[in-house]
């Protein structure tokens, strides 16, 4: 089972992430089990989600404690929640900012995971670039896609492509090829 | 039945016989003239055998009420019923008095109840079949309120019809927001320095209905059960929230004696503390003019939730209040603008 | 059709599959998808012949199906938690009058104080008023059950309350398979009323009952609940014919054969459960699980079946009678009475007001009842130190406050001492 927990702010589309991703998964004939942590409708309150990925049924149903992958959709959170607690030693972390991983204090993060498993994606730029609102989930799940493999980024697209109208979809789909391409370059800067 | 004039100039039409009055009532009319009780086809809908009281002005109004809806629907009228006197009195286990379909749910929710049912009636394709919710003025001004202004809100196709004897009758005559100023009631009782219903308290539901801005309100009387008839027809001619509030004196409740009760619904529009009119999205279209006025206490004499008035000064200070109360009435509602009847 | 979808939604599919012909919205957390769900149907025409009515209380949503069944319509609404008491007397008189209502129940916490998360109180809270309990463990199931209630409560003439894990199955986004209109006809065929307001065939409900008859219409309502317990499984099985899986029934068990140990619990919790025990088994420990699917009527002889071999049950339920204990447990109780040599029974309170059920607590909690089960009812996962500090202080001051802000504020400066 692949577990993912995703931070933000209320307003920034966290929920619609993790089911989103669910979706790809989905596509891909996984099991997906995608569900929000729960509270009433507030914009900028601190909202987690989560989804869990496997090959067979999902029967558990507690919040992912231990998360194989972060996504951080919001780094003034890093400071204020302990964003990183349980993540699994072998896990990913992915943090929308257009910042170093120094400048947001994950070096000593970043150490304690493997190479290349941690890694900053300006995601909120890129949405409104592509979009025109700074809405990150898109973009950051096609840097997921690549940074993880779990989920394949024409997945993601035809995810995004279920839920919204054609022009919204296309936008968005745009922004998560970015930001899957920006990763996949860095990669090949990085092995280089 | 025609009068004749004489050649001479006349200083008053001579009429052998009165008809057309209250005294001869039906006989001499035309039978379209006719109330729907005078007739042998009346449906009967709230039949004989029920256990009201000597002198129920609630059953006298349902019977007129229920009959003209049969009338005018083709007998296609299903009724819900809150909890309180009409219900218990007709429905006596293990007999029923209702010869029409007919539901008891709850206290507060016959507004709700008759909503669902003129919505299966419509998504089962037999709009014809309409729904009228009853009520008396407990289960319409208090707990039923909520409901009752949700319908009136959604412009449900209900007719509800709140029977008004102004208390909690049935279940030991208890002050409801319906209960006029000075009344005694069990919970208001004639005692302290300010005996019976306190003033400055209490709800008009016929104006909170017709600021709703339903198709059609109306207040009746049994004192006037031709008007109250044909108000009952008019409303089942018309698709939408519907609110009609019938005066229906309670001589247990009220103290009053069983045979008083249409001479003191009479008593109560003749005065002006029931006004009687008419009104169509929001606005009074028409009121019933006062024939003969007569002096409030002419109407609160006869009963004894009022006889604490009549044995004091202060007593006589509160009559005064009610007087302008009903000169209020008279005033909002032109009562007695018009000359003659209405 | 297979969906990967929110459960609300595919509750709200199912629902519409069922052909309801009146549904009445009121909205509260954790249901409102469903009932938006359902309006957007009728509006876009997926749901024809339907009306669809925003009422303005809760007791007004009951009422107005009162109003529609009576009258021959299949009916339906949903609510939960301070809803479902705002129209208790509703509720009552629902099952009183036999009118085949369907009602989901999104399980929420009641207040005070306020809580908007999962629990099992409200179910609990009008348990006993005639109304028929099921609870789903997926969303698979709860879109499922409802397609079951509707039969089941017409062939009852009986209302039935289809229960589901606020928030946990409400908003979680996963694989459902949405049945087809043609197998949802096939196995669910138009409401045929015993009894129906027709002014061709005019008939009084309603009315009053004194003591000469009122025993025996309650009796008749509880004989029906035990109809019910042929029903359900029939039900069932007719379901699996006709659609291919395992859905509802009265209850099913889980590596139960040779369990020393069994669990007992209802709703979304039993997955959880279910990975807890694969692997306490893994390490050796004899248990096994029985997931009660049919609350009301409580499934006393098949429980019994299921657990009389134990050495030991352990009922974990979201819900607690206070000064009693656990509710379900009791229920469970029930089932063993003057059997000889049943099991114990142990009580586990756990999940209220929306408190998560980790498997690492559930872990804690079973393996312990190996070793020294308790006697009462254990509250799984009790911040005891912030009760201790509690019970120090209303000891001390008399003015004391009210009690869940001084726990709040506890919480508080316990989080902040602990950074």
């Amino acid at each position: 089972m692949f577990q993912v927990r995703i931070h933000g702010r209320g307003g920034q589309g966290v929920v619609t992430a993790a089911e989103l991703l669910s979706v790809a998964a989905y596509l891909e004939g996984k099991h997906a089990q995608a569900f929000p942590s729960f509270g009433s409708e507030r914009m900028g309150a601190p909202v987690v989600s989560f989804c869990r990925i496997d090959d067979k049924e999902i029967r558990l149903r507690e919040p992912i404690l231990e998360p194989d992958a972060l996504i951080v959709q919001d780094p003034t959170l890093i400071k204020a929640i302990d964003v990183c607690q349980g993540l699994k030693p072998g896990g990913y972390l992915l943090v929308n900012s257009n910042r170093s991983l120094s400048d947001l204090h994950l070096d000593a993060v970043a150490k304690q995971l493997p190479a290349g498993h941690v890694l900053t994606v300006p995601a909120s730029e890129l949405a409104l670039k592509h979009v025109g609102r700074p809405l990150p989930n898109a973009a950051l799940l096609g840097a997921f896609a690549r940074l993880t493999g779990i989920i394949q980024l024409q997945s993601v697209a035809a995810a995004i492509r279920d839920a919204f109208p054609e022009k919204i979809a296309a936008a968005n789909i745009a922004a998560a090829t970015a930001a899957h391409d920006a990763v996949a370059s860095a990669d090949a800067v990085a092995a280089a | 039945m025609n009068d004749r004039t004489t050649t001479l100039d006349a200083t008053q039409k001579l009429h052998f016989y009165q008809k057309g009055t209250f005294t001869v009532g039906n006989r001499l009319v035309s039978d379209q003239q006719r109330a729907v009780q005078a007739s042998i086809d009346r449906s009967n809908a709230l039949t004989c055998g029920h256990r009201a009281c000597q002198g129920c002005g609630e059953a006298l109004g349902a019977r007129y009420a229920m009959d003209a809806a049969m009338r005018a629907t083709g007998g296609n009228v299903i009724a819900v019923n809150a909890t309180g006197c009409l219900e218990v009195f007709t429905t006596p286990y293990p007999e029923t008095s209702w010869q029409t379909p007919w539901l008891h749910s709850l206290f507060g929710n016959a507004a709700a109840v008759a909503t669902g049912v003129a919505a299966a009636m419509r998504v089962k394709g037999r709009p014809e079949v309409r729904a009228i919710a009853q009520g008396g003025d407990g289960g319409t001004t208090d707990i039923g309120f909520g409901c009752l202004s949700g319908m009136f809100e959604r412009n449900d196709d209900v007719l509800y019809i709140c029977y008004d004897n102004e208390a909690y009758m049935n279940t030991g005559v208890q002050r409801s927001s319906a209960t006029p100023p000075a009344a005694r009631t069990a919970t208001t009782p004639a005692m302290g320095p300010e005996p019976g219903n306190v003033f400055g308290t209490g709800k008009s539901v016929p104006k909170i209905a017709v600021a709703h801005g339903i198709p059609y309100v109306a207040t009746a009387t049994v004192a006037d059960l031709h008007d109250l008839e044909r108000k009952v027809m008019k409303a089942m001619g018309i698709h939408g929230a519907r609110y009609l509030h019938i005066h229906v004196p309670c001589p247990l409740g009220w103290g009053s004696a069983s045979q008083d009760t249409i001479r003191l619904a009479r008593l109560a529009v003749e005065c002006g503390l029931f006004p009687v009119f008419e009104a169509e999205h929001g606005v009074v279209t028409g009121s019933r003019k006062i024939r003969r006025q007569v002096p409030v206490a002419e109407y609160l004499q006869p009963q004894r939730r009022f006889a604490h008035l009549f044995s004091s000064d202060a007593g006589k200070n509160r009559i005064a209040h009610l007087q302008a109360i009903a000169d209020r009435n008279i005033a909002e509602y032109h009562l007695l603008d018009a000359e003659g009847e209405a | 059709m297979l969906k990967q979808i929110e459960g609300s939604r595919a509750m709200a599919e199912a629902i519409g599959l069922c052909r309801p012909e009146v549904i009445c919205a009121y909205p509260i957390t954790p249901q409102t998808h469903i009932v938006e769900g359902l309006g957007e149907m009728v509006r876009t025409g997926e749901i024809s012949k339907c009306e669809f009515i925003n009422v303005e209380s809760e007791f007004a949503a009951l009422s107005v199906a009162i109003g529609a069944s009576a009258a021959g319509a299949r009916a339906y609404t949903a609510t939960a938690s301070q809803g479902l008491l705002y129209m208790a007397e509703a509720v009552y008189n629902a099952s009183g009058l036999g009118l085949p209502i369907v009602m989901t129940l999104g399980n929420r916490a009641i207040g005070a104080p306020i809580n908007i998360w999962n629990d099992h109180s409200d179910a609990m809270a009008v348990a006993d008023s005639g109304w028929m309990q099921l609870f789903a463990e997926t969303n698979q199931e709860a879109a499922d059950l409802h397609i079951q209630a509707f039969r089941l409560a017409e062939e009852l003439s009986m209302p039935v309350m289809v229960c589901v894990d606020g928030f946990i199955l409400t908003h979680a986004v996963e694989r459902v398979d949405i049945p087809e209109q043609a197998d949802v006809d096939a196995y669910l065929p138009p409401y045929e009323p015993v009894q129906v307001l027709d002014p061709q065939d005019p008939i009084s409900i309603g009315a009053m009952v004194g003591p000469e008859a009122f025993t025996e219409v309650r009796y008749l309502q509880h004989y029906k609940q035990t109809l019910a317990l042929r029903l359900i499984p029939e039900y069932a099985a007719a379901f699996k014919k006709q659609f291919g899986r395992d859905s509802g029934g009265l209850l099913r068990s889980y590596r139960c054969e040779d369990a020393e140990l069994i669990v007992v619990a209802m709703g979304s919790v039993n997955g959880t459960i279910k990975d807890t025990i694969d692997e306490m088994r893994a390490d050796g420990l004899s248990v096994g699980l029985v997931t009660l699917v049919s609350f009301r009527p409580f499934p006393t002889a098949a429980l019994r079946e299921k657990l009389v071999r134990a050495l030991n049950v352990v009922v974990i339920e979201k819900s607690l009678a206070v000064g009693m204990g656990g509710p379900l447990a009791n229920n469970v109780d029930l089932a063993l009475r003057n059997v000889a040599g049943a099991p114990q029974v142990h009580s586990v309170i756990a999940g209220l007001g929306g408190r998560p059920i980790t498997k690492t607590s559930l872990h804690r909690v079973l393996r312990g009842a190996f070793v020294q089960p308790w006697e009462g009812s254990h509250f799984l996962d009790l911040n005891e130190k912030i009760v201790a500090k509690e019970l120090h202080y209303v000891r001390k001051v008399r003015r004391s406050g009210p009690t869940a802000e001084n726990l709040l504020r506890r919480l508080g400066q316990a989080e902040k001492a602990a950074v």
